[in-house]
Order: C-alpha cells, then structure tokens, then sequence
C-alpha cells in the first residue's frame, strides 16, 4: 500500500493552495499601500489568536458547515445542487412555524428536537423537490435549485411580510418571537452557540455515511457512473430522492439555529449568504464531509477578520471579499494539480518479467 | 476621541462579533450601530452583556423598563422635508402625476409616502402619486423598471425611499422626467430634472452625542436621553437646494411651508384624513404630531396614493 502519497497530495495541495493564496492576498495589500505582515497578523490575532476571537471564527463557521453538505453530499451522486440558500430558509420557516405552535406546551428540550426535525423536514423536502425533478423529468437540478432559492426567498418575504407578521415588527417585518425557554442557548463557558455541534455531527455523520457504508458506497457508485449503477441494480432513484433530502436536511437545520439561536423570529435576515457560502466550503472541500469541517474554520476566520481589515488598517469593507475570493480561486485551481505532480504518483507496481529461457553460451552470471 | 468604522456588516451574529470586538479590542465607549435589524436581537443582547457602553441606534424604539438602560435611538422624522419636496413637486408637474419608488412597505417608508403626497395634493388637490414597491432595499433593476413604466403612464416627477436613488433618479434624468432626491443631495446624477430632495442631515445630532460623551455624559444614568427625535426645526434633516426647473412661485411656497412646520403651526397629519380605500385614518379635529407613537405604526396609504400596500 502507498496510498499515503495520495493523502500526502491532497494534504500538500490544500495548504499549498492556501499560502499561495495569502502570498497573493499579500501582494493585493501591498498594492494597496499596507503592509502584508502586519495584515496577515491581524488576521491570525482576530481569527485563530486567542480562545476570544477564535470564538468568533467559530460561530460564523457553525452555519457554514450545515449548508456545505447540502452541495456536498448529492456531488457524491454526481449531482451539482446550489438550493443551500433556499433550503436554509425554509428551514427556517419550518422551525419558526412549530416552534409558536409548540410555544411553552413542551419541556425546551424536547421543543428543540421537535423544531430542528421541521426545519430539517421543510429544508429536506425542498431539495428533494430538485432531485425529484431530476430523476424524473430530467430538468438540470443545478437550475432548479438555483430557482427554487429564489421562490424560498419570495415565500419568506411573502409570509413574513403578510400571514405571520407580527403587527409590532414595525420596519423590520419579522414573525412573531419564539418564547425566550425554547431558544437555543450557548454552549457552557462560551460564547457559540449549539448550532457549531450540530453541524460537527452533521459532518462527522455524513462522512461515515458516504464513506463507511453500502447506502454511501451505491451513492458513489451512481455519481461515478449511473449506467454501471442501473446495471448492478441499483435503485438510483430511490438514492437521489435519499441524498437530496439528507442535504436539504442539513441546510434546513442551519436555518433552524439562525432561528432558534440567532434571531428568535423569522425575516430577512435569515437569507444574508449562509447558503451562498456553503457552496463555495463544498467545493473547497472537494464534497469530503470532514475537510468541509476546517475549510468552514478558515472561511470562518476569513470573515472573523473583516472587521479588524477595516478598523486597523483602513482597508474598504470589499478587503475580505477579495481574500475569500482570492483564496478560494486558488483553492479551486489546485484541484486541477491532482495527479499532474510526478512525486505524488504511485510508484507502479513493478513486476519483473519471468527470465526469457536461457540461451545455451549466455547463461546470466550469478554473483555470490 | 478617536472613531474605527465597519461598513457592510450583516444583521447576524456577525454584528454582535463587531460591536464585541470593537468594545474588547478598540476599547469603544460608545457604540452607533445604524442598521435597523441590529437592534433586536442584537444590541439588545450586548447592551445587557456590556453595560457600561453605550449604545445608540438610529430608529429603534427604545421601551422604558423593557430596553436596556443605556441603550438610546436617534431619529428624524424626514418625512417633513418630502412634505415640502411634494409642494415643489406638485407645483412643478405638468401631468399631475406624481411617482414614488419605495422598497417596503414599512412605516418609515409610508409616512414619506404620504407626506410627500400630502404636500402636492396642499398646493393642488387633484394630483395623484402613484407607487410602486421594489420589495427590498437595494433592486437596482426593478427600480429602473419602476421608474420608466412610470415615465411611459405620464409621470412626469419621481421620487424614491430605496437604498440608493442613484438608479431612479439617473433613470428619470434620461426619460427627460423631473426627480426629488432622497438621503443626500443627487442634483449631480440628474442636473436638468432635479428639484430637490428629502436629506438626512445627521453631522448636528452626532457632534452634539459626541461632545456630550466627551464631557462624561451617559445614557445610562439619563444624562443623555433614551429617544432622540427631530426634524427641519433640530436640523435632523433638509431639503436640497432647488433645482433650475422649480419657478419662484414654487420655492415660494415650500419656503413657507417649511418655515411653518419649524415654528409648529403645520401639522402634517390631522383629521379628517382619509386613506385610499375610504376608510378615515384620524378623525377630524384630531391631530398627530411628529412624535406621536401613533405615527411610528402607520400602515396606510393615504386619498391620492395610487397602489396598496398588499398582503
């Protein structure tokens, strides 16, 4: 076995394509007239420095972990689904809904689960509504995803603005607020709240699941070639329907936590690019479950330093958006190096060839 | 006194990470969070957390006994200026029809609705606005849409309440359509159609904030008030210098009409008002003042507004 060459490669990849992208970053402030050190030390100090900033980076990572798998688990299938932000908002919708209903009626604990399961069903709904469109009537889930965003979108507006308006939200038209016993609270010693948990097992659960088991190992079957996988008998269908409810379901989950940790009532501010975000830390990731773990961290640290980028070094508010970019350019490009880098490459198996029978007068020589 | 600035911060745990680390970090004294959807839950969640900063939000409603003590809300009720803009406006207008690009349907937005509509139908009775939502605050393309439409139905004057009026009002300039400005002075993106606009003037409440604190004042021991309003009178807003379109007939009675709102006599909402569906709105002989809580939850369009409010 030599597969550590491979786990070398993506290692070496990943964090060269990372310093590069600093490197570029750097050259983009000294442009600009900053010093690149000093820059990237403030970054480090608001991103990973201290337990307190490091807090920050967390909670922006939370979200982002959840709605990466809703892009990264149906590529496992082949399928490239972008409806994150719509999911996470009707996620959100579900949560919100049974969230009032349930009001005080059931101990906090339980309510949660209750909430987080409607958030996960709505959302898990809703991107199966773009596979199912998918397997059978062969509209590009891509596209139906895309739009199905914005019909979530204009449905939050609609019932934020209308049927579930609480009268009091004056200029900011929101729902009616959870009770404050069934919000989801910080994890003890703190800042960050539940939701940065959830989307750790979410992770750590889809990873398992698309790498340790037979349903994960037909899914990848089916996205490495569909025909194969219809021969073999499986029920492509049936996976399709599967996987694009699991990732809805993890979307809508990380607008269950912007709802029940975060805002406390349904608006707007539910669809601010969660969704949009998670797109790029799956592909980042290469749709690796776990790898979206860290890249949801560095995404989370990059947006943890906008604020400092502006405040110590003047730099306009666009600065973290062209670092995100940067980074992520690079990160993607690195993805076309696989397999191009000759010390990565596996050694052949070399097999010598059996000797050809010996000619009389040329026996080979044995040395002793 | 020194000032660090964020700008585009979401309205999400991202703004209560800022103010955090502007308060850990910068060692703030004072914050001015502006954005209407910091204020709950955000500001209100680190205004108990922090309770020796202040903070001071431009438009929430401060509630005593519910609020945090040393949170403040400063406003102007900007909708006096559009009531002068709608008297230029209408004055102006050859058609008699006026349009209004507004991103919600909100009460801020309403009242600048009415109110601009309120002082054209002052000067001449019969003219109409009609208005046109966008549904959110920054649709460059739907306000451009809006905005020519309303050229093609004979509109000939154009105003908005959206995030930036840049669309609008370049749009109207290039349908050869007059516009009324809003926010800050927009002569320079429509030279030949502008007549003047609803500013912010927000440089007199902020030096006079920052001289109080400088002096030791707090919000929460009461030194400085919990709500700050105003209007033309405390120069919380203006209106733009007149445009080369508006006659000296118009300036006129815009003049009067403004130096009547700063000294008290004009009170813009009083009965009997009517909104656009029949229905009475305030009652005659009744009249609701600028500060009156009442106004902070309208939820209508008043006679001569063309449109609904929807849903």
């Amino acid at each position: 076995m030599s597969s550590w060459r491979r786990s070398f490669e993506s290692i070496c990849l990943s964090f060269g394509a990372i310093l590069l992208g600093l490197l570029l970053f750097g050259l983009f402030c000294a442009a600009v007239g900053q010093n690149p050190f000093a820059v990237y030390g403030s970054v480090w100090k608001s991103a990973f420095g201290s337990w307190q900033t490091f807090q920050n980076t967390l909670i922006r990572a939370a979200p982002l972990m959840l709605t990466s798998l809703c892009t990264a688990l149906p590529a496992r299938l082949g399928l490239v689904i972008i409806g994150n932000e719509g999911a996470l908002v009707l996620g959100g919708l579900g949560t919100i809904s049974v969230g009032l209903v349930i009001g005080t009626a059931l101990p906090p604990v339980l309510a949660q689960i209750v909430m987080a399961l409607a958030g996960m069903v709505a959302g898990g709904l809703w991107i199966m509504a773009a596979g199912a469109l998918k397997h059978y009537r062969a509209v590009n889930e891509t596209i139906s995803s895309l739009l199905l965003n914005y019909v979530a979108i204009a449905l939050l507006n609609h019932l934020v603005g209308g049927p579930m308006r609480d009268p009091s939200s004056l200029n900011k038209p929101s729902t009616f607020p959870l009770p404050e016993a069934i919000m989801l609270g910080n994890m003890p010693g703190t800042r960050v709240h539940w939701g940065l948990l959830y989307g750790i097992v979410a992770c750590a659960i889809a990873y398992v699941l698309i790498q340790r088991t037979t349903f994960g190992f037909a899914a990848r079957t089916a996205g490495g070639n569909i025909r194969a996988a219809r021969i073999a008998g499986l029920p492509v269908g049936k996976l399709t329907l599967i996987v694009c409810f699991l990732a809805g379901s993890c979307a809508g989950l990380a607008g269950m936590i912007e709802v029940a940790a975060v805002q406390g009532s349904a608006n707007e501010s539910l669809n601010v690019g969660y969704g949009y975000g998670g797109i790029l830390v799956a592909f980042a990731a290469r749709h690796n479950p776990l790898a979206a773990i860290l890249m949801s961290l560095l995404v989370g640290g990059i947006l943890a330093s906008g604020g400092i980028l502006q405040r110590a070094h003047n730099l306009p508010d666009a600065t973290v958006l062209v670092f995100e970019g940067i980074v992520f350019l690079v990160v993607l490009f690195s993805d076309s190096l696989y397999g191009k880098i000759p010390f990565f490459k596996e050694k052949p198996l070399w097999v010598n060839p059996p000797a050809p029978p010996s000619s009389p007068g040329q026996e080979p020589v044995v040395m002793s | 006194m020194k000032l660090v600035e964020e700008a585009n911060v979401p309205e999400t745990t991202a703004v209560s990470e800022s103010m955090r680390s502007m308060i850990d970090i910068d060692g703030a004294i004072a914050l001015f969070p502006t954005s209407f959807g910091y204020f709950d839950p955000h500001i209100l969640k680190m205004a108990a957390e922090y309770p020796d900063v202040q903070f001071f939000h431009a438009g929430g409603l401060y509630q005593e006994g519910k609020t945090p003590k040393n949170v403040a809300s400063y406003f102007g009720y900007i909708d006096e200026s559009q009531y002068v803009a709608g008297i230029v406006a209408g004055l102006t207008s050859k058609t008699g029809k006026l349009g209004f690009v507004g991103a919600k349907p909100i009460p801020q937005v309403l009242r600048n609705i009415n109110a601009f509509t309120m002082g054209a139908r002052s000067v001449k009775p019969t003219i109409t606005t009609q208005v046109i939502f966008t549904g959110n605050w920054a649709e460059p393309i739907k306000e451009a849409e809006a905005t020519n439409s309303m050229a093609d139905q004979g509109i000939d004057v154009v105003t908005c309440h959206v995030d930036s009026p840049k669309v609008v009002m370049e749009t109207a300039e290039k349908r050869g359509i007059y516009t009324s400005g809003y926010h800050a002075d927009q002569s320079a993106l429509a030279p030949k159609g502008y007549l003047t606009g609803a500013e912010w003037d927000w440089t007199n409440i902020y030096s006079q904030l920052a001289e109080e604190l400088r002096t030791g004042k707090k919000v929460s021991d009461g030194t400085i008030p919990h709500i700050l309003r105003g209007a033309l009178k405390e120069g919380f807003c203006k209106i733009s210098p007149y445009g080369p379109a508006v006659s000296a007939e118009a300036k006129k009675a815009a003049d009067d009409a403004k130096a009547k709102l700063i000294d008290g006599s004009l009170v813009i909402y009083q009965g009997e008002l009517k909104d656009n569906q029949g229905k009475v709105v305030i009652p005659a002989g009744q009249a609701l003042k600028q500060t009156d809580p009442k106004l902070e939850t309208m939820d209508y369009l008043v006679d001569g507004v063309l449109g609904s409010i929807g849903s």
